[in-house]
């Protein structure tokens, strides 16, 4: 299993996909995380779909984490292709048969080319963590934000709970662009159905008929980023995640383990 | 342990309905070089993948190093494979890729510029694998086979692309990999450059194995023939009568007569010719080529 990780790690190395990857992903949750800031008194609203969050909601312990989660499902999406085209380019480039005779048992390649991405996602998810706290910090003098609360114990805390969520969440978003690659053999097929799926598809079914949030698993991952919201919670955002990824992994485990390989 | 290298006793591979592979059957000896030929569509790729564990068989048996091809795990750190050109990323470099490689089989990397310098990309092994030439893939894809150092070498066209120069490189290269006592098992539609390198076999068509021994006891089974020109290709009609009146078979292409029998006759023919009145601008008794005898083997005369 460590000769399958090191050596998926030598391409997720590659400084234009990790280095392209990180800074894609510090760069939109620094933009979040500005635009909360700089926008705390703008009528259309400083968050997602103009929803607004004022500043007595920043100064408190979870006001820290509050651009990092938001930006959650932007890394997702981001994990969700990198997950994807790792997977489904070693169809496409016909290096899956050279993988699989220097490791012919195929589960310890799969589930190791799996925890080297989802190592991946965590340096991913670390950087910007670090990047949205920086931000919020810098800007809070800008935006009149109190920032007393967020070097308590209690904010600690919060921070530890939602880089947990977050990571949570991306990883999840991974799995499924994991699964889509094992599916359709494609990175383009993979990443186009995946994104256009749960940034397009759920957001016309949920705005149809609002209900279906509950069930739409582009929605469900963002809400464990969030740690549960109103209408879903926290444990059913999780559990029917958990029943989703486990049905679609165990799919795609039989047929990569089972799928003669002839490209 | 056997002394063979690969052995397939009716290994068979359906598509639905279509037959890729049907009941193969033949065995290629430790430490020798096997030619693996046959028309393309013929199986060869599919039996190798079969070999490799790629694609599992629909019926039949193999063992490779003495180890049945359903457990590839016990046997294929002891293999090199290039199967169907090489494969790689583009967007690494070749010594990155053969490090991919060389980390994944647990071989360590230390040899890696070693095995560069030997397929002749020493000084390439820093560019990216998007930059080079399909000759320049090629060798990438021989040295990546070379990563394990293997017992066993299954090669499938590894000269494609390559220049005569690089050809010949091969060839050597395939030469002393054998005499250190690996097995290649080798396909490509170079015959001739199979019939310099191969002291076995396997020949293929339509999914059937048409022959597997050694190259010789092909030849052995197959007649020799004389190559006769005339000045005026008129008399080649009679001298292709003096042959069929002598019982042998004679076939007329592209101005030559093909007649079959033995290098000894030439001289009666010559001199069947003299009396008859006709000059011989050409008589070359001669063995078939491996060219020559894949095309009657295989019906294939293009």
């Amino acid at each position: 299993m460590i000769t399958v990780f090191k050596s998926e790690w030598r391409k997720l190395r590659r400084p234009t996909l990790f280095l392209g990857t990180i800074l894609a992903s510090v760069g939109l949750t620094g933009l979040v995380t500005s635009l909360l800031f700089l926008l705390i008194d703008s009528p259309q609203g400083n968050s997602d779909r103009g929803n607004m969050i004022s500043r007595e909601i920043l100064q408190l312990p979870t006001g820290l984490t509050i651009g990092f989660s938001n930006a959650a499902g932007l890394l997702g999406i981001v994990a969700l292709c990198v997950f994807a085209a790792q997977t489904a380019q070693e169809y496409t480039y016909g290096t899956l048969r050279n993988l699989l005779v220097r490791q012919p048992r195929r589960m310890q390649l799969l589930i190791g080319k799996y925890v080297s991405m989802a190592t991946f996602a965590i340096i991913m998810v670390i950087s910007a963590a670090i990047v949205s706290m920086s931000v919020a910090f810098g800007l809070s003098g800008k935006a009149k934000v109190e920032t007393q609360a967020w070097v308590t114990s209690t904010a600690l805390h919060e921070v530890a709970k939602t880089f947990g969520n977050v990571l949570l969440s991306v990883i999840a978003f991974g799995t499924v662009g994991m699964i889509l690659g094992l599916l359709l053999r494609s990175p383009i097929s993979s990443i186009s159905l995946g994104v256009i799926w749960l940034l397009i598809v759920e957001n016309i079914l949920i705005a149809v008929k609002s209900s279906l949030g509950t069930w739409m698993p582009g929605n469900l991952m963002s809400t464990i980023a969030v740690g549960g919201t109103s209408e879903i919670s926290y444990i059913h955002a999780i559990s029917q995640t958990a029943i989703y990824l486990s049905v679609g992994v165990a799919v795609v485990a039989v047929l990569f383990k089972r799928r003669d390989v002839s490209n | 342990m056997s002394n063979l290298a690969v052995a397939v006793q009716d290994l068979s591979k359906k598509y639905g309905e279509q037959i890729a592979v049907s009941h193969a059957n033949f065995e290629v000896p430790l430490g020798t070089v096997c030619g693996f030929v046959g028309p393309n569509g013929s199986g060869k790729t599919t039996t190798i993948r079969m070999l490799l564990g790629l694609i599992t068989p629909t019926g039949g048996t193999g063992e490779i190093l003495g180890h049945s091809i359903r457990t590839p795990e016990k046997y294929l750190s002891s293999v090199g494979a290039m199967i169907e050109g090489p494969a790689f990323y583009p967007a690494l470099t070749g010594r990155e890729n053969l490090n991919v490689l060389a980390t994944l089989g647990g071989f360590g990397t230390d040899h890696v510029q070693s095995l560069l310098e030997r397929v002749g990309l020493g000084d390439r092994g820093g560019s990216k694998y998007k930059t080079y030439s399909l000759g320049m893939k090629q060798r990438l894809g021989i040295a990546a086979a070379l990563l394990p150092s293997p017992k066993l070498l299954i090669l499938d066209e590894p000269t494609n692309g390559l220049d005569p120069e690089g050809i010949q490189e091969i060839r050597d290269l395939l030469k002393s990999l054998a005499q250190d006592g690996t097995t290649v098992f080798v396909s490509s539609h170079l015959l001739s450059e199979l019939e310099l390198i191969s002291q076995h076999l396997v020949m293929l068509r339509k999914g059937k194995v048409l022959f597997a021994g050694k190259i010789e006891d092909l030849f052995l089974a197959q007649q020799p023939f004389i190559l006769v020109k005339t000045p005026n290709e008129s008399d080649l009609l009679k001298i292709q009568e003096i042959a069929i009146a002598a019982g042998h078979k004679s076939t007329i292409r592209s101005g030559v007569a093909h007649i079959e029998g033995p290098a000894d006759w030439a001289a009666t023919l010559n001199k069947s010719a003299f009396a008859a009145g006709i000059t011989l601008s050409q008589l070359s008794p001669m063995l078939p080529s491996l060219e020559e005898t894949f095309f009657e083997m295989t019906g294939d005369s293009e």
